[in-house]
Parts: C-alpha cells; sequence; structure tokens
C-alpha cells in the first residue's frame, strides 16, 4: 500500500463524523482540485475554499486604478501575470495594454526596479499584490531602490495579510471545524499566527504542503484533533515550515510595510489586514506621488466571487459558472487565477 | 500566488544567487536569508530566496511530486 492510500484507508476509519475543513490558501485549492481528491475522502469530509487567492480578493478599483495611472500619466505598469486578466469595472490590464498602455509583466519585484534603472524617464508603477510570502520581496525591493536612490519606481500596494481574514471568515461563516493553513505564508511567518484560532475560537489548524499526501495528511492530523477535542497548530509541512519562521524577511517587512484597513472581496474592510511602505518608506506608496482617483468596487452582475470565497457556496451554484464566465471569459476573479475556486473548479470539472 | 519552488545554489554573487530548478537556471536574491552557501538548497518565491531548505528536504518534494506522476512539475 502506498502513502495516499495508506493515509486514505486511515481518514476512511477515523472520520465518523461530519467535518466542514477549510482550505484558506488558493494553492491548496489547486492541488485538492487537480489531484481529485475530494472524490477520494469519504462523505464526512466537506472541504471549503477560503479567501486565500490575492487575485480573487482583490477590488476591481485597484485594476482601475493602475489603468487611470498608465493612461494620464507617463508611467509604466509592471505587474505578476496572475493580475493581467482580472476584469476591472470596465476593463483589464489585458484589454487596456491591447489599446497602447505601456502594462509589462514581471516575474519579481526586482525586474520592475531593474526597468526603473533603464527607462530613467518614466515613472515605474509595481502593482503588489501578495500575502505574507510575496510582501517581504516586495519589501526588499524597496528597501533596495531606496538605497539605491532610484527615484522613479513605486508601489501600488494591496498587499494583505491572513490572520485578519481568517478571523472575520471565522466570525462571519456558519461552522469551520478545522483550517488547513496556507503553507508558504507560514515560511515566512512561522505557526504563531495562527495560535489564536485554536486558543480562542477552539478550531484545529495544521499548515499544509501541497502534494497530496501532504493535504491528506494534514487531513488526517486534522480529523485526530477534531476526535480528542485538543485543538492546536501542528506543522505537516516540516520540509519547509519552522515554527519560528523566517524571522528576518519578517523583519524587513514589518520595516518596511504599515497596516491599514483594507477591503476584501466577499468580507468587506477588515481592520487592521492591509500593507503600505510607511515610515521613511512612505514615499514608495505610489498614491503620494499621483493623484489617482478612489475607484469603487463594482464587480460583474450576477458575480458570486464573494460567497464562494467565503466558502457559502461552491462555484457550481453561481449562476454565471461555465454559461457567462469561463476562463476564456472571466467575469469574476476567481475564474481568472489558476487559484480561484472558480477556475480550478471549471478546469478540473470536479 | 504563494508557490513557492526548491532550488538548488550554483553560485554566489553579493546579494544575488545563480540557481537551478530543473534544467533552468535563474537568478535569485539573497536579501531575505541569512547563512546561504553554494550548494545548499532553498525555496524560491518571486526572485527571491525565502527559506533555505535540507537536502533531504528538497529531495522529499521532489519524491512526492513523483509520486503523484506530475514529472512535468519537477523543481
Amino acid at each position: 500500500m502506498n502513502r495516499i492510500q495508506a493515509l486514505l484507508s486511515a481518514i476512511r476509519k477515523e472520520a465518523s463524523q461530519p467535518v466542514r475543513l477549510m482550505e484558506v490558501c488558493g494553492g491548496h485549492t489547486h492541488s485538492i482540485r487537480k489531484f481529485g481528491l475530494p472524490g477520494l475522502l469519504p462523505d464526512t469530509v466537506c472541504l471549503l475554499s477560503g479567501p486565500g487567492c490575492p487575485v480573487c480578493v482583490t477590488h476591481t478599483g485597484f485594476i482601475d486604478q493602475a489603468i487611470h495611472l498608465a493612461r494620464n500619466y507617463p508611467v509604466i505598469i509592471t505587474t505578476f501575470g496572475d493580475l493581467i486578466r482580472v476584469p476591472g469595472s470596465g476593463e483589464s490590464l489585458e484589454t487596456a495594454r491591447a489599446k497602447g498602455a505601456d502594462i509589462r509583466i514581471v516575474l519579481s519585484p526586482l525586474q520592475a526596479l531593474n526597468i526603473a534603472d533603464i527607462e530613467t524617464k518614466k515613472q515605474i508603477v509595481f502593482l503588489g499584490i501578495g500575502f505574507e510570502t510575496t510582501a517581504p520581496s516586495v519589501a526588499a525591493t524597496i528597501k533596495l531602490a531606496l538605497e539605491r536612490g532610484t527615484g522613479n519606481f513605486s508601489v501600488l500596494s494591496a498587499h494583505k495579510i491572513m490572520p485578519p481574514a481568517m478571523d472575520a471568515i471565522v466570525n462571519q461563516q456558519s461552522r469551520i471545524d478545522g483550517f488547513i493553513c496556507p503553507g508558504h505564508v507560514s515560511t515566512i511567518t512561522g505557526s504563531g499566527i495562527f495560535e489564536f484560532l485554536s486558543k480562542d475560537y477552539g478550531i484545529p489548524c495544521v499548515i499544509s504542503g501541497f502534494e497530496a499526501s501532504d493535504i491528506l495528511e494534514s487531513i488526517l492530523m486534522l480529523i485526530r484533533q477534531i476526535t480528542k477535542n485538543e485543538p492546536k497548530v501542528e506543522i505537516q509541512y516540516r520540509r519547509a515550515v519552522r515554527r519560528e519562521g523566517n524571522q528576518k524577511a519578517v523583519r524587513i517587512m514589518n520595516e518596511v510595510f504599515i497596516v491599514r484597513d483594507d477591503w476584501w472581496r466577499g468580507l468587506g474592510i477588515i481592520p487592521k489586514s492591509g500593507l503600505i511602505p510607511g515610515g521613511m518608506y512612505a514615499g514608495f506608496n505610489t498614491l503620494q506621488r499621483f493623484n489617482v482617483p478612489e475607484f469603487p468596487d463594482t464587480g460583474s452582475r450576477g458575480c458570486r466571487c464573494g460567497d464562494v470565497l467565503r466558502g457559502l457556496i461552491t462555484p457550481r451554484e453561481c449562476k454565471l459558472y461555465g454559461r457567462t464566465c469561463t476562463p476564456d471569459s472571466p467575469a469574476g476573479a476567481c475564474m481568472v487565477s489558476s487559484e480561484g475556486a472558480c477556475q480550478v473548479y471549471y478546469r478540473y470539472q470536479t | 500566488m504563494c508557490l513557492s519552488i526548491p532550488a538548488k545554489v550554483i553560485s554566489i554573487n553579493g546579494n544575488m544567487a545563480i540557481v537551478q530548478i530543473g534544467g533552468l537556471m535563474i537568478q535569485a536574491c539573497l536579501d531575505l536569508v541569512e547563512d546561504i552557501h553554494e550548494g545548499d538548497y532553498a525555496l524560491i518565491h518571486t526572485g527571491f530566496i525565502i527559506q533555505k531548505i535540507s537536502d533531504e528536504e528538497a529531495a522529499e518534494t521532489t519524491r512526492l511530486i513523483r509520486e503523484i506522476g506530475n514529472s512535468n512539475d519537477l523543481p
């Protein structure tokens, strides 16, 4: 019997009572559907997708601000490819680029900084999205920009942190029996950021890796915690996560960014859940350099991304899913990202 | 989005390293980690090394990816 069969056998044996487990990270949502795990698990184990896809929770107004900048100022917008097809209120970065806006895809914020060194007559705006995994890389890039004296680089930040969103989910959601916690967020932060969930709310947490056997082992660990009624934070993904995290990366993130209240699709405004450059780095906030209006979050008519992100419905329960909303022609952000629940469901037809 | 992949550090020049992911060589910045040396394995995210990992840990991740039959995804 291989490891996956052994884990499934143990889960089937031990999952005697119905449990609702939420995978918070979009990477886990992708893996769970890619490997077809829901079809292998007993009916007692229900998996819900959470708000851990940065593209999916980002405001349409953020896309509108980027397009406004590209159209009205001598600016080059640099972005991870993940954002390029996300619909704003009117159009996406991709369609704006097709109409002449200078919008470039980068794989690293350092590439955006390098563009700033070459294109000295233009302002380079990097679209900062991502959770604690990504924010330190952007923070380190801003530090380098300050050290080099690069005056034409700034970050339009929609960076967010996970614990306030998980707190909001617990308070808004009917019932979650356990969290499959994000792996690479925890590589940076360590396991301590989830302690409040087990201590204050009595919810078991397991930090999981991304392979099929990682996720199945995490589910088994959660079931055992639930059965024994001993909620705690355990690390299954020991290959990449230390209890103390990467303290240097956390230090750099905290040095460059300050927290602010931020808006999440589906969850609304969550206090102290967003990050923007602050202190001696505040000048690297794009919004301090340009007069950019606030754009409201419009969303698409009928789109239920917000309910999907809270685990209230599965993508198939949205009337647009598979009809007017497909990966080729997405109505909502959850159909755009390869980690968005809607695209993952559509792609793997699970 | 939060994907990180294991890579081997081939060479280091200042705060930048050349790392190997499968047959691919890419640049990665060392600013977020301490005590990284040539020959080490590490997790790479958006052009930065975010964590040093042991040889066994890198091999374990590679083995798990192989186990599920996704040889195309191999680091």
